[in-house]
């Protein structure tokens, strides 16, 4: 069997299209680069989801907690403490299994049993709180000449948070909020190994990486080459928000620049 | 446990609870949380351990152990840790089989790797075939610890080289004009120094530590996931004396507290010491404690 059969073939069989057996014996090379590629399409997709979706509620958590109502701040508090105090992975079991209670409810919560929505919703919930906390720390360092500043040009209100204190949250958090966006793709292979079912083994890329090295008892080649595309998912997004970063920091002195700098010495 | 409990049909309400939550499994599972503070306990001065010496490998002037230091860091640190785990549980294992291989059957003369098996004599097998169930489980407890320290040793390590870098380089000037030499110069003055620079980023480690150890349960050991699976799954009367339904959702809540109030208390006892190191020192944070004072 070619390599270009093979892609056609499994190139989208994480997804369900294509040939439905998983390859038995004698793995070649390309089935493992394809199936495996195939799987970074869930990782992709759950990450991306989470990163969108968490942005919002991320904002809307870190207001709450630098607001000085009691009725905002606490609930931010809690929230950001339950999501950042505890394992991810044991916050996929709980809601995994909270989920199948609720289906026997009633089956409208049926689809929250499956990885693409109530794995979606558990990163999304996570995400939020992590940079939650990131864009309160920033929402704090916001320099008061900013603020003062824009109080005399008679800012206020919405007009102000949109113009003047939501860009200098996010230009400062920016860097911290990149490292957060690179080890949330990294926590979305944790998916498929905490309680959510690979139905039909449609899994993601460790989930096939950990299927080729269970039947080869090979680990150099599989795990090498799911290393490779987490490397390469990692360069996009540096790069990527490195072009937002630019922006954020266009008005500024090129000196002054804030460098996006990589510290990854976070993991959940 | 109790004495109450000899008959569980007769039970109900808070002393059903008593007896049901203290069975043998039960126990197991209060056990199994000894093993992961055992896990912590073991892991945390080995990862140390290793970051210490990755950070000073990655400083070296030596360039191809520099370049090893640097790309231990780099790696371990741009790949989802979880592949890690799984990667070197079968790659460490295979490795030490192997090695053993060599060392006790020299006249061998079958490959390793026949297709899709990895064949060693039977003499170089880890634990061997017949070894008692304990032994097994120690050796998986000991290979879980290797890859714990491995892989947390990279981001020990990561600390540890920006902390190095943070030492004032005035210091280590005046320790070079005084005629020192630079292995001196790296363990007098460099490394004492260090330490309160790394203490933030080695508690947010510790932090982490705490949250990666239910991935002890992906390595095959018998931790309170295992547990919680176990206990917590629908149970019919046929085959044990305290039926009940699905209530692993529960089982997981209670690790979700447990995991809340361990992280709790960590930051709490990190903040005192952190509260005491900065003490007296010439930092903004000993300069804020002086004005308080």
């Amino acid at each position: 069997m070619s390599c270009l059969q093979t892609i056609a073939d499994y190139g989208l069989r994480s997804i369900g299209i294509g040939e439905r057996l998983l390859p038995r014996e004698d793995f070649t090379l390309c089935q493992q680069f394809t199936l495996i590629g195939s799987g970074m399409i869930w990782n992709v997709y759950f990450g991306l989801i989470a990163l969108l979706t968490g942005f919002f509620l991320a904002t809307a958590v870190a207001l709450g907690k630098a607001s000085s109502n009691p009725l905002a701040r606490k609930p931010s508090e809690w929230f950001i403490f339950v999501f950042r105090g505890s394992p991810l992975f044991i916050q996929f079991f709980f809601a995994y299994f909270a989920f199948l209670s609720l289906k026997s409810v009633s089956p409208v919560f049926d689809p929250l049993t499956s990885a693409w929505l109530g794995a979606a919703i558990v990163l999304f919930l996570n995400t939020a709180a992590y940079s939650g906390e990131i864009f309160y720390g920033a929402l704090l360092s916001i320099p008061k000449g900013d603020t003062e500043a824009a109080d005399a040009y008679g800012f206020s209100g919405m007009t102000k948070f949109r113009k003047i204190t939501w860009p200098t949250m996010l230009r400062l958090a920016w860097p911290a909020y990149t490292n957060e966006a690179i080890f949330l793709f990294h926590a979305t292979t944790l998916v498929y190994f905490s309680g959510f079912p690979a139905w039909r083994q449609k899994g993601d890329a460790l989930y096939y990486a950990n299927y080729f090295a269970d039947k080869t008892f090979n680990p150099f080649v599989p795990y090498p080459i799911l290393a490779g595309y987490f490397i390469l998912v990692t360069l996009v997004i540096i790069s990527v928000f490195g072009l937002v970063n630019r922006r954020l920091n266009r008005h500024l002195p090129q000196e002054v620049r804030g460098r996006l700098k990589m510290r990854m010495n976070l993991i959940r | 446990m109790f004495g109450f409990c000899t008959d569980p049909d007769t039970l109900s309400g808070l002393s059903w609870m008593a007896c049901y939550l203290t069975t043998g499994k039960h126990m197991a599972i209060y056990w199994s949380v000894g093993t992961v503070l055992l896990l912590l306990a073991i892991t945390a001065p080995a990862a140390l351990a290793f970051g210490f010496a990755g950070a000073s490998a990655a400083r070296s002037r030596i360039l191809p152990l520099s370049w090893l230091g640097r790309g231990y860091i780099a790696i371990v640190r741009g790949v989802p840790d979880i592949a890690f785990f799984l990667f070197f549980v079968i790659a460490l294992d295979q490795f030490f089989e192997w090695i053993r291989h060599k060392a006790k059957c020299p006249d061998w003369d079958q490959p390793i790797r026949q297709g899709n098996d990895f064949v060693v004599c039977a003499e170089a097998k880890l634990p061997l075939g017949n070894a008692a169930q304990w032994v097994h489980e120690t050796y998986g407890f000991f290979l879980a610890v290797l890859t714990f320290a491995i892989v947390f040793g990279a981001f020990a390590a990561n600390v540890l080289f920006g902390a190095m870098r943070a030492v004032p380089r005035a210091q280590m000037e005046t320790a070079e004009a005084y005629g020192m030499s630079p292995r001196q110069c790296y363990w007098r003055i460099l490394v004492p120094q260090m330490w309160v620079y790394a203490l933030p980023g080695l508690s947010n480690l510790w932090m982490v530590l705490i949250k990666a150890t239910p991935l002890l349960f992906l390595l095959g050991v018998e931790d309170i996931v295992y547990w919680a699976r176990e206990l917590g799954g629908a149970k019919t009367a046929r085959f044990t004396d305290y039926p009940h339904g699905d209530w692993r959702m529960w089982y997981f809540l209670a690790l979700l507290v447990f995991y809340l109030m361990f992280t709790r208390v960590s930051e709490i006892v990190l903040d005192r010491i952190m509260k005491r190191l900065t003490h007296g020192q010439a930092t903004s944070g000993g300069e804020a404690q002086r004005k308080a004072a």
